[in-house]
């Protein structure tokens, strides 16, 4: 159990490999091992979002994945959603919609809401519930996160 | 700190409350930045596992830690024994109390276990998988006991006991035979049977509730380094940092100056994370490692089965009013599970119970009763749910004996100043009216709700508010901006709501202030962020710091102008005297040439806090196949004093009516016979998603609290109280059965159709 598999790795970009053993999950190898604290672990077992990451362009519960499955593959933490230039437009709707209370989810439902963009750039409330109602929030009661995305999607079809 | 100064609620405009800054963590917590407990790594730092009762009841006759000890990567193993014996002594808990010996039990069980998941050992070890397996390892001998599950077969007399010492808190007295009920209390106004005998409608009523949980997102977690000269520091996610301290040091038997608590952001709360579970077992085990850091985080399931969710409850209601709809008398019981250990919060309930009216004729009765379930937390407004379901629900009852409008009805019995609460003091200012009319002429109300198997449903709650002990500190930058530091956690946004009271008192931006939560040695004593006190208290403390900073720039301008500090105008943070003006980022450029640095410090202690109400109105859709109940529209109207930070009030309105809601139609814990705990994960415990509910629009009504400089009230936790009683009523409206158990599940709602059919 304690033999260690060399994975290879892109996350946020940068070319990463790190040492880990065969039963450590995705989100264990992020936090403990490469110092990404951003995915959050509220269930470890798929139940809450606030771990997810995007995984080759499909979003994931980071806590589901092996750490050995990434080999050779793409991921996106919330630490890789900002670019150099700022915050990504989700995040900066979710501060102006206070779209956040404790924060603890944040991340997972900014994560959520970016592989939701990435693929509809235009999404109606129900598509944002739908597609949200794998992360749960206990601070807001949802409204000011949908409100947010909705607001966000506005934001970056006027960018593009 | 006095009272004089109050503000005047019609003259003043403010500059900087009631606007809505960016939060000053905000970025922080977009990015993944924001370090919560567990994001902690320290050098040479252990993992911990917590080794559990797989029972419900049982005396504890041996454990074997020796295959634990002998696993290879395993640091170190304690269990009750390597805590000192703590003798009882009551320790506060915001809105609750706990003995400390029963706290020490909880957190390492002695002689018995008392429900399924009690600790009772625990490992360190160099990494979290091996520290699981070694918990695994640990043999535990347990002679299994009957499970008391039950409130009512709790009491009976031929009961399998809990806790040999209890001794029933009689009306003050204590009994003389063991018992599993703690306490009974009481409070009585008036003549009974006279109120009854006035009433021209009567409604009786039994009620039944389950546990619930907080569902805070964050599980608990801890991390402590002991030092070898005994001095110990503890990362943790805590709602008050100074309780973690105090509990920690008497479960440990050492002085509190031997600990410092440094509180991590925190992932939600709610009640839940004011006592303490982890924080003294990372610290032994830190110690018994060789001074090695241990962090120990619960699992999902752990944090359902081992920390404190609120009381499930029985209660009996029956309420009579007049032809006229004058409520003329109300008796209730009121039996809450305490869990296993005593300290439901049954007084909260009873507080709330008959709060928004005036009631000439009462009688309460309530119960703290023991069962084999994990010893109750507090969640917010502590028991007032219960009890305002049971209220709300027959109030909607008498309203349709009499064919009155419900919030007419309310209108006609509402407290206002001057009234008293049962049991409680005079109300002095108080907006339970004032929620009324904004609900009676809300774009909502105003709509008439229409189409098969819908209905609306109008409940109303109270909640007293809790001022508390709260300490700030400030420095004054080169720059003209303000270091401020408070021992608040902030679970919500309220290092802004604090910030922005010190910058309305300066006249300057909420951006000029950096506002930080600090450590247990690093700031005056602050109580934990509950009871809705923090805006309110330690906001206050922060207006405090901002009228003796003002003072002190006076000075020091009069310094620069060679004038008296009284002849200098202070306007909208700019010094004006003679012709000439001077910002406070000026004046802050040289203090060098005045006097040096400034700083300022203030501790408040409010006795009063300004109670609050609420009136929510929602209406439903039931399906009567299947009993699926769907939210068409929430409206809930509440009195926030003067909202600070209006965003984050609507906020707190929202995520209170989210978590009522999920009390309401889906929550519960569900144990199997033998009292094992079977819904242990957030997909078996199923809290409302996004698509459960519709946007919940929060309407605030300020009647600003006298009882303080802003007028701020509380806001946090009023808003969970109206909940599971509006949808109560709207599903009556819907589909004419009352449910009168939460949650109203489908099953259930679907079998009370049946039953109304035949």
């Amino acid at each position: 159990m304690n033999k260690k598999v060399h994975v290879q790795a892109i996350i946020n970009g940068e070319d990463v490999e790190f040492l880990c053993e065969p039963r450590q999950s995705l989100l264990e190898v992020l936090r403990e091992t490469l110092g990404l604290t951003g995915a959050k672990e509220g269930c470890n077992n798929g139940n809450c979002g606030a771990c997810n990451v995007i995984l080759d362009g499909k979003l994931v519960n980071s806590c589901l994945v092996l750490a050995v499955e990434i080999h050779g593959h793409n991921v996106t933490t919330i630490e890789g959603v900002a670019t150099p230039h700022g915050l990504h437009p989700l995040q900066k709707e979710f501060l102006a919609h206070a779209a956040l209370q404790c924060g603890f989810c944040t991340p997972g439902f900014i994560v959520a809401s970016k592989a939701l963009l990435d693929q509809n750039s235009n999404p109606s409330e129900s598509e944002v519930r739908e597609w949200l109602a794998g992360n749960l929030c206990r601070c807001t009661g949802y409204d000011r996160i949908v409100r947010a995305v909705m607001d966000a999607a506005q934001v970056q079809e006027k960018t593009l | 700190m006095t009272t004089n100064e109050l503000v005047d609620e019609k003259k003043i405009t403010y500059e900087v409350i009631g606007k809505n800054p960016t939060r000053h963590d905000g970025t922080d917590k977009v990015t993944g930045r924001a370090l919560y407990g567990a994001d902690i790594r320290l050098p040479g730092m252990y993992y911990g596992a917590m080794s559990r009762s797989p029972h419900a009841h049982a005396r504890i006759l041996s454990i074997d830690t020796s295959k634990a000890e002998a696993f290879p990567g395993v640091k170190a193993v304690i269990t009750a024994k390597d805590l000192p014996d703590v003798e009882s002594k009551i320790a506060d808990l915001g809105e609750g109390t706990i003995n400390l010996r029963h706290q020490s039990n909880n957190v390492l069980a002695r002689d018995k276990v008392l429900y399924f998941g009690h600790a009772v050992a625990a490992v360190a070890a160099t990494s979290i998988h091996v520290a699981e397996e070694a918990a695994a390892l640990i043999k535990v001998e347990y002679e299994v006991m009957p499970p008391v599950l039950d409130v009512r077969k709790a009491m009976q007399a031929d009961s399998a006991i809990l806790l040999d010492d209890i001794r029933t808190d009689e009306l003050g007295k204590k009994g003389e035979v063991p018992s599993n009920i703690a306490s009974h209390s009481q409070e009585q106004v008036g003549d009974l049977e006279k109120g009854f005998q006035d009433a021209a409608v009567i409604v009786e009523r039994e009620f039944f509730t389950s546990m619930v949980h907080q569902g805070y997102i964050e599980p608990q977690n801890a991390t402590a380094q002991y030092n070898p000269d005994g001095q110990i520091t503890i990362w943790c996610s805590t709602q008050g940092a100074f309780g973690a301290r105090e509990q920690t040091a008497e479960i440990l038997d050492i002085p509190i100056s031997r600990i410092r608590v440094i509180p991590m952001e925190i992932g939600g709360g709610f009640g839940g994370k004011v006592g303490v579970y982890l924080e003294p077992v990372v610290v032994l085990l830190s110690r018994k490692s060789g001074y090695h850091p241990v962090k120990m985080t619960m699992s999902r399931s752990e944090v359902f089965a081992a920390t404190g969710p609120t009381s499930g409850s029985y209660i009996k209601l029956k309420m009579g009013a007049d032809e006229n709809g004058r409520i003329t008398a109300a008796q209730a019981t009121l039996i809450y599970e305490a869990g296993a250990y005593p300290g439901s919060p049954v007084g909260g309930g009873m507080g709330v119970m008959f709060a928004p009216y005036r009631i000439e004729n009462a009688q309460m009765d309530g119960y703290d009763v023991l069962v084999n379930k994990p010893r109750t937390a507090a969640y917010r407004a502590p028991g007032g749910s219960n009890a305002a379901f049971a209220a709300e629900t027959v109030i909607d009852e008498l309203c349709e004996r009499l064919g009155m409008d419900p919030i007419e009805f309310r209108q006609l019995n509402g407290v206002k100043e001057g009234d008293r609460r049962v049991g409680g003091p005079l109300y002095q200012r108080i907006g339970f009216l004032e929620t009324l009319e904004a609900a009676k002429n809300s774009p909502h109300y105003r709509t008439p709700l229409e189409g098969p198997h819908r209905g609306r449903g109008v409940a109303s709650g109270f909640w007293f508010n809790y001022g508390g002990k709260s300490s700030a500190s400030a420095s004054i930058n080169q720059d003209g901006t303000i270091s401020l530091l408070t021992g608040s956690v902030d679970i919500g946004g309220t290092r802004t709501s604090i910030a922005m009271q010190l910058a309305e008192g300066l006249g300057l931006p909420a951006e000029s202030i950096r506002p930080g939560v600090a450590d247990t040695d690093s700031v005056g004593f602050t109580e934990g962020t509950y009871g809705s006190r923090t805006t309110f208290a330690t906001g206050w403390a922060a207006y405090e710091v901002s009228k003796q900073l003002r003072e002190k720039l006076l000075e020091r301008a009069a310094i620069l102008w060679e004038t008296e500090p009284a002849k200098i105008r202070f306007e909208h943070g700019t010094f004006l005297f003679d012709n000439k003006q001077m910002t406070i980022a000026e004046l802050a450029s040289r203090l060098d040439e005045t006097g040096g640095p400034i700083v300022a410090s203030a501790a408040v202690r409010p006795e009063q806090s300004g109670p609050t109400f609420a009136t929510h109105i929602v209406d439903v859709e039931v399906d009567p196949e299947t009993g699926k109940v769907q939210i068409l529209r929430y409206t809930a109207v509440q009195d926030a004093g003067k909202a600070i930070y209006p965003n984050y009030v609507e906020s707190q309105i929202q995520g209170g009516v989210a978590q009522g809601v999920g009390w309401a139609l889906n929550e519960e814990y569900l144990y199997d016979e033998q009292g094992r705990l079977i819904n242990s994960s957030l997909l078996d415990y199923r809290m409302p998603v996004t698509l459960d509910l519709p946007m919940i629009d929060a309407v605030i009504v300020e009647v600003p609290n006298p009882g303080h400089p802003y007028g701020v009230r509380g806001v946090g936790e009023v808003p969970i109280v109206p909940p599971p009683a509006a949808l109560a009523n709207a599903i009556y409206h819907a589909v004419g059965v009352r449910m009168n158990i939460l949650p109203a599940t489908p099953a259930r709602i679907v079998a009370e159709l049946n039953k109304r059919q035949g």
